[in-house]
């Protein structure tokens, strides 16, 4: 973890430092090594270092430039941002040539030429290409923020967004999704081995992966841009993507004049707000779906827990507290991801199959995770209630279950109705993480607008004014039934 | 007498301490008894063996033909709530409920009244108590007086054969303390059995058919009126009598 932001790349660095003027400071490159083979990942065996042919290829840049790179870990949906701030020098990340990029940023010569595959399971055949997929109704995945992305919102398909390459993949040998698109150096490494899934129909379109930089830094792409031309004559990077078995004939024009065919139509026009509001609305929607299912699924287990832990007996007393303490003490993001992606692969060891849509899952860890909080207040709720009230319902006749569903709880209700209402707002801007698990909620929604066209400030207003509409007023009616609850 | 109560050798212990000691003592169906005594003597513990709330230790309590004992039948707490409700010194009534529907919680859920029979019989109650116009009050609204009648009413819902009170006038203003003593002499009147724990010595006199005083765990006298309070037996019960009536 410590180098986990920062790895310098030496590569023949016993070679090359001699050659490295001492006083120029080593470029900045950044990239993002999580799970991205096959450009830049960890290396299985020493997962310490990156390996990759974009690794190798700087190692041959270094060289050709006779200056000394170095690794700076960056997320893949922020790259453009981080250059853009100066984070690093430069972005080299399979970053796909776009007209919005190229209007954005400089880019360097093609390094790479890339067709999208299209993967699906083994034993699908309903469908052989996007147009067969889009009519069976069926639900694609991409990476989020990449042509192959846009390409589908553009195709009208139903589309699952990932930050990752092999999750996609996943949901798709699971059933979330049944078609996978992506770039074909992705699909080769990541479906090709895997016998549940396979390649349907050849690879289509072609784009190209460029090095950006930002437009005042066109002296060091112009010397970036030459050293390339020099690599692909001197059949250097024939060789590197040869060992890398991503070589290909698409790959000879890279010498030349580089011919991509467009297969994105200009997204360059502009993203206004009567284009995103309703989107942002749509992500909003989502928002508050979640959080109201996840309040009443944490209300309603939140009760039963507190009951067991004041009334059970010992077992059922310690599997509450023990509940307590474990949902409140794991991150959700964790609980995503296992119950996501680990539930319904140790379920299928046991030959049990359950693959809950990402919603479902996304409601079911906030449930269970805000379950712990209510659970206390709860407690503290019916702790409150004066013993008397108790003995007055028994002197009556009542049972302690009567007591407690018409004496105890109606009383609880009024205390802690204000403090579920404060965890409610939490509980409402915390939903936003599902993003991980696909979800397009409002803050992914913002991210994927907001990436696309670099209104960063403009869009994120709009979505904050989003947030606020709906959590204000609830803090307001807290703060009122607070008040109100003190009148008595 | 089906509702007679008869203690016998009742003994109970918080810890270390002996809060009721070898206790007997019987209330003949009907009876108004007043339990006197210094704080702290054990009259609250003691209506509270007799409803059930508290179990003691040793000794045993006879309501009609069910006996309180610990270790006995453990329904039988149940079936002397029936015979006796309870009345509290902070009268305990649910706070989120009307008065009305105070009255009319435990007909419905323990006798499983209808809703109609519930409400008629609850408003003939409070009607009873002086509070008919009250009725769609909440607890928060009345005066401790009219909250003490409440209770009562919601007692009396039950149809019980008695009353436990724990010195229900206690958190009344002076002025307020007659008319929830003048709705028990009432309730004396329709033959209800009363064990009535007070400091109100002139009620005691007025009321009582007998008088009970407790101290430090015993009952160290147990007779008419005119007898306990004018010409007491012991000299702790004269040192007591000295005190409140100071
Ligand atoms: N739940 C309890 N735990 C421990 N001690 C108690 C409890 N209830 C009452 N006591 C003690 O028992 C004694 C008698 O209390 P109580 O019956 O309330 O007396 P009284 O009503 O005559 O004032 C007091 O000293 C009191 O502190
Ligand atoms: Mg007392």
């Amino acid at each position: 973890m410590i180098l986990r932001s920062i790895a310098v790349i030496l590569i023949a660095a016993a070679a090359l430092t001699p050659l490295c003027g001492a006083a120029e400071a080593p470029l900045r490159w950044g990239a993002d090594s999580e799970g991205g083979a096959p450009y830049i990942f960890k290396d299985p065996a020493d997962p310490r270092s990156n390996i990759g042919f974009e690794v190798d290829l700087i190692a041959a840049l270094e060289k050709e430039l006779n200056r000394k790179i170095e690794f700076v870990q960056y997320s893949y949906g922020e790259l453009t941002l981080g250059l853009e701030r100066g984070d690093f020098d430069f972005a080299m990340n399979g970053l796909e040539v776009t007209p919005d990029r190229e209007r954005q940023l400089r880019l360097s010569r093609p390094y790479y030429v890339y067709r999208l595959q299209l993967a699906a399971r083994a034993d699908d055949d309903r469908f052989s290409t996007l147009e067969q997929l889009k009519a069976i109704g069926g639900r694609a995945g991409t990476l989020d923020n990449t042509a192959a992305s846009r390409l589908l919102t553009q195709l009208g398909i139903a589309t699952n967004l990932y930050d990752g390459q092999a999750e996609p993949y996943q949901d798709l040998e699971l059933g979330r999704v049944d078609a996978v698109l992506m770039d074909l150096p992705i699909a080769e490494y990541y479906a090709r081995p895997n016998l549940k899934l396979k390649f349907v129909g050849e690879p289509f379109g072609a784009g190209a992966y460029a090095i950006a930089f930002r437009k005042d830094q066109e002296q060091l792409a112009r010397d970036f841009d030459a050293a390339i031309v020099r690599l692909a004559a001197s059949g250097d990077l024939e060789r590197i993507y040869r060992k890398w078995r991503i070589w290909n004939e698409d790959q000879e024009q890279l010498s030349g004049d580089v011919q991509t065919a467009n297969i994105l139509a200009d997204s360059s026009q502009g993203l206004t707000p009567d284009k995103y509001l309703p989107l942002l609305m749509d992500g909003a929607v989502m928002t508050v779906f979640i959080s109201c299912a996840s309040m009443a699924l944490a209300v309603a287990i939140g009760l039963m827990v507190a009951l067991s832990r004041l009334y059970g007996v010992w077992p059922l007393r310690a599997a509450a507290i023990g509940y307590v303490e474990f949902f409140r003490g794991i991150p959700v993001l964790l609980l995503l991801y296992m119950l996501y992606y680990g539930l319904p692969s140790l379920l299928a060891n046991w030959g049990v199959v359950w693959r809950p849509e990402n919603v479902f899952v996304g409601v079911l860890a906030f449930g269970l995770n805000y379950a712990a909080y209510e659970a206390e207040i709860y407690r503290a709720g019916i702790s409150s209630i004066p013993h008397g009230q108790w003995e007055a319902a028994a002197s009556l006749g009542m049972t302690r279950f009567t007591t407690f569903r018409r004496i105890i709880l109606p009383q609880t209700w009024r205390v802690v109705l204000p403090p579920m209402t404060n965890d409610f707002v939490a509980l409402f801007k915390d939903t936003s993480i599902v993003s991980v698990i696909a979800v397009v909620e409002l803050t992914k929604q913002y991210q994927i607008l907001a990436k696309s066209s670099l209104k960063y400030m403009e869009i994120g207003l709009a979505t904050a004014a989003l947030y606020l509409l709906l959590s204000v007023p609830l803090g307001y009616l807290s703060r009122w039934m607070e008040h109100r609850m003190a009148k008595g | 007498m089906p509702n007679q109560v008869v203690l016998t050798n009742v003994s109970k212990r918080f810890g270390e301490r002996t809060i009721l000691q070898d206790v007997s003592l019987e209330v003949e169906g009907g009876e108004t008894v007043a339990l006197i005594g210094p704080s702290g003597g054990g009259k609250s513990t003691l209506l509270r063996c007799i409803n059930g709330l508290t179990m003691f230790d040793r000794g045993e309590i006879r309501v009609g033909a069910d006996v309180l004992s610990p270790g006995g039948d453990p329904d039988a707490a149940s079936r002397v709530r029936r015979k006796f409700g309870m009345i509290f010194q902070d009268f305990q009534l649910f706070p989120h409920l009307t008065a009305l529907e105070n009255v009319m919680e435990a007909p419905m859920q323990v006798l499983r009244r209808s809703k109609h029979e519930a409400r008629e019989l609850a408003l003939q109650l409070l009607h009873r108590v002086g509070l008919a116009d009250r009725a769609g009050l909440h607890p928060r609204q009345l005066s401790g007086g009219q909250k003490q009648r409440v209770a009562i009413a919601r007692a009396l819902a039950m149809e019980p054969r008695g009353l436990l009170c724990d010195e229900i006038t206690s958190a009344l203003d002076p002025e307020l303390k007659s008319e929830v003593l003048d709705t028990l002499a009432e309730l004396k009147a329709e033959g209800l059995t009363l064990l009535v724990v007070t400091h109100e010595i002139g009620f005691a006199r007025r009321a009582a058919d007998r008088v009970a005083v407790l101290a430090e765990g015993r009952v160290i006298e147990y007779g008419p009126p005119e007898q306990v309070l004018d010409r007491p037996q012991t000299e702790r019960t004269q040192r007591f009598l000295r005190q409140v009536l100071v």
